[in-house]
């Protein structure tokens, strides 16, 4: 991370500096101890515990520390028995991937272009300030506040409907506005593409502005240069917001609960309603399958570029 | 400057504004709803103007105890703010020098950033479950028979609930010290010691002066990003709720405007603390600007 310049007198013997080397370490260990520490108790732990508890049984009121599937079979049951039709859990996993898709696809688009303008357009750098600041004062406000919000504009009486029906384009209420797929993806888009345009602003910031002129003396159109210029070295931003929307919407219970009036299954919500029913053990088998499918994604999109460079 | 605009820049421009105004449009729409008449409903048309639904809040008429839920969340949000800037600044600090698990702390960050929060929170529910039953089973046995006795849980607001919201602000802070050390001048310090301060007075009379901005950053991550959490709390907090889950419980039952009246509030603290924190950040880089040099002034 840091490289530190040693550069102690010649005279200093050399058993001397050895011990400056291991103080150094063990100061440098004391300061990172109390995060290690909490990070230890509060992520690393829980985290193995999920995995432990997963194959533990349980009963109606509590887990019972012994070795036990039943979290997996009874989360996968009917899965192989009702073939082609597919089991619950599958279905809302690919319910929770058509959602973690549509919000990935509009994040990114909405996200590139704005990250794009801010960082290419906007010359001054204290509008680049402002503007940004702009965006990012919302992720501030409480994400329940954010999707009540949509409340007095979709509902049924709300001002698109009155919109609509104001100028005659429908009837009657368009019901499908608010409590569904749709409001779903909105609010999840709504929140969170603040994630995606940070990274991607990141990147552009950092793209040389004489490879662009460059391209343009070369006699590259716009458009080629946004090809095989500027996609391609924002392409690390690209990746890193896509992780952050990705691994939020796949776990998220909260938006899917508010804005689909707690009637669509997603992947975070199986995990909140077997908590509910205290079935510890086989919300911890989801939260483990939940993880797998999570890494795997990640990980694919890790190999499209490093992003340990990027950090 | 001064060369014509592409027409591109136009259409971004346009898409840049649509997109504000998608962002905020509707929460507008929560804030000046909050100010609906007593008569009002969830919706526009405004059925007058007043400060009813705000009153109602307060006076906890109705619905749960709003002012309890406020103070919690505050205390919580400070607590982790404190903890955050501290912990994130000594961390910085560490990862300038080579350490043994630098590269472990720094990755275990991020994983703990872009984890889905459900399973943190079930992780840390677990854990203090698991420590609940044995001491509920083993107390005794163990010399803890003082604890087991009425002994219901050791969740908490201020040992699970602390925990799984330092698991969300921690990441944040140990990024920002990242950012500021990479444009850190080390040779700042080094001229400290040539000059023969110590160790902690090189931090306290020359780092710590440079870096404070940002960390005022950091505590404005920690106690927002704490006064706003509601995934990592929602099974880690124990029997107590913070604001965010209040208002998440009151989306499925209330049908009145208090629960914008409610909305606004806790909005109106998260931008009093952005406008406070950043303007300390602008005095305290103007302070800078002003002490950074003491060119023409002369020997002291």
């Amino acid at each position: 991370m840091a490289v530190t310049i040693d550069n102690s007198p010649d005279t200093v013997a050399p058993a001397e500096s050895t011990f400056r080397k291991l103080t150094q370490r063990s100061i440098a260990w004391l300061q990172a101890g109390p995060m290690m520490l909490v990070f230890a108790l509060f992520f690393l732990l829980p985290l193995v515990l999920v995995v432990v508890v997963s194959a533990w049984d349980y009963n109606e009121y509590e887990m019972i520390p012994a070795f036990s599937f039943r979290g997996y079979t009874d989360t996968f049951e009917g899965c192989v028995a009702n073939l082609p039709e597919l089991c619950t859990i599958l279905k809302t996993y690919l319910k929770t991937l058509k959602l973690c898709l549509l919000t990935w696809g509009l994040t990114l688009m909405i996200g590139f272009w704005v990250a794009y303008f801010l960082a290419f357009h906007v010359r001054s750098k204290t509008w680049q300030i402002v503007l940004s600041l702009l965006c990012t004062i919302p992720f501030w406000t409480s994400n329940v506040i954010r999707m009540i919000a949509w409340i007095p504009l979709l509902g049924r009486n709300g001002l698109v409907n009155q919109g609509l029906q104001g100028v005659g384009i429908v009837n009657k209420p368009i019901e499908w506005l608010l409590f569904s797929e749709f409001s779903v993806v909105l609010a999840l888009v709504h929140l969170f593409t603040f994630f995606m345009v940070v990274p991607i602003f990141n990147s552009m910031i950092r793209i040389d502005k004489r490879l662009i002129e460059a391209a343009y003396d070369a006699g590259a159109s716009g458009w080629q240069t946004l090809v095989n210029i500027v996609i391609p070295l924002s392409k690390p931003g690209i990746v890193i917001g896509s992780i952050f929307v990705i691994t939020i919407v796949m776990g998220d219970f909260v938006t899917v609960g508010v804005m689909g009036g707690q009637q669509i299954a997603s992947a975070g919500k199986i995990i909140e309603s077997r908590l509910s029913a205290l079935q510890f053990p086989a919300a911890a088998a989801n939260a483990v399958i939940l993880l797998g499918i999570t890494i795997i994604i990640i990980s694919a999109l890790t190999r499209i570029v490093d992003v340990r460079k990027e950090l | 400057m001064g060369d014509k605009r592409p027409r591109s820049f136009y259409i971004l421009a346009a898409f840049f504004a649509a997109y504000v105004l998608f962002l905020y449009g509707p929460m507008i729409a929560i804030y000046i709803l909050s100010f609906q008449g007593p008569d009002g409903g969830l919706t526009f048309p405004m059925n007058g103007v007043s400060l009813t639904w705000f009153g109602k809040v307060f006076s906890g008429g109705g619905i749960v105890d709003i002012g309890a839920a406020f103070k919690r969340s505050l205390a919580l949000g400070l607590v982790v703010m404190v903890i955050t800037v501290v912990l994130s600044v000594a961390a910085g600090m560490a990862f300038r020098k080579p350490f043994r698990g630098a590269s472990i702390l720094f990755y275990t960050a991020i994983a703990s950033l872009i984890m889905p929060s459900i399973i943190t929170s079930l992780g840390i529910a677990l854990e203090f479950r698991l420590i609940d039953d044995f001491i509920n089973k083993h107390g005794a046995d163990v010399g803890l028979g003082w604890l087991a006795d009425g002994y219901t849980t050791a969740m908490g607001l201020f040992t699970s609930g602390l925990g799984a919201h330092l698991t969300w602000t921690l990441p944040f802070g140990l990024l920002i010290m990242f950012a500021i050390f990479n444009r850190f001048d080390g040779r700042l310090e080094e001229a400290a010691r040539d000059l023969g301060a110590t160790p902690w007075q090189t931090f306290r009379h020359v780092v710590l002066p440079i870096i404070l901005p940002s960390v005022v950053g950091i505590g404005l991550f920690g106690f927002t990003l704490s006064w706003d959490e509601l995934a990592r709390s929602s099974q880690a907090i124990g029997s107590v709720n913070t604001l965010p889950l209040e208002l998440q419980g009151l989306t499925t039952t209330v049908t009145k405007p208090d629960i914008y009246a409610l909305g606004t509030l806790t909005s109106a603290v998260s931008f009093v603390v952005i406008f406070a924190a950043l303007s300390v950040i602008l005095m305290l880089q103007a302070r800078q600007r002003r002490q950074g040099s003491d060119a023409g002034k002369g020997m002291v």
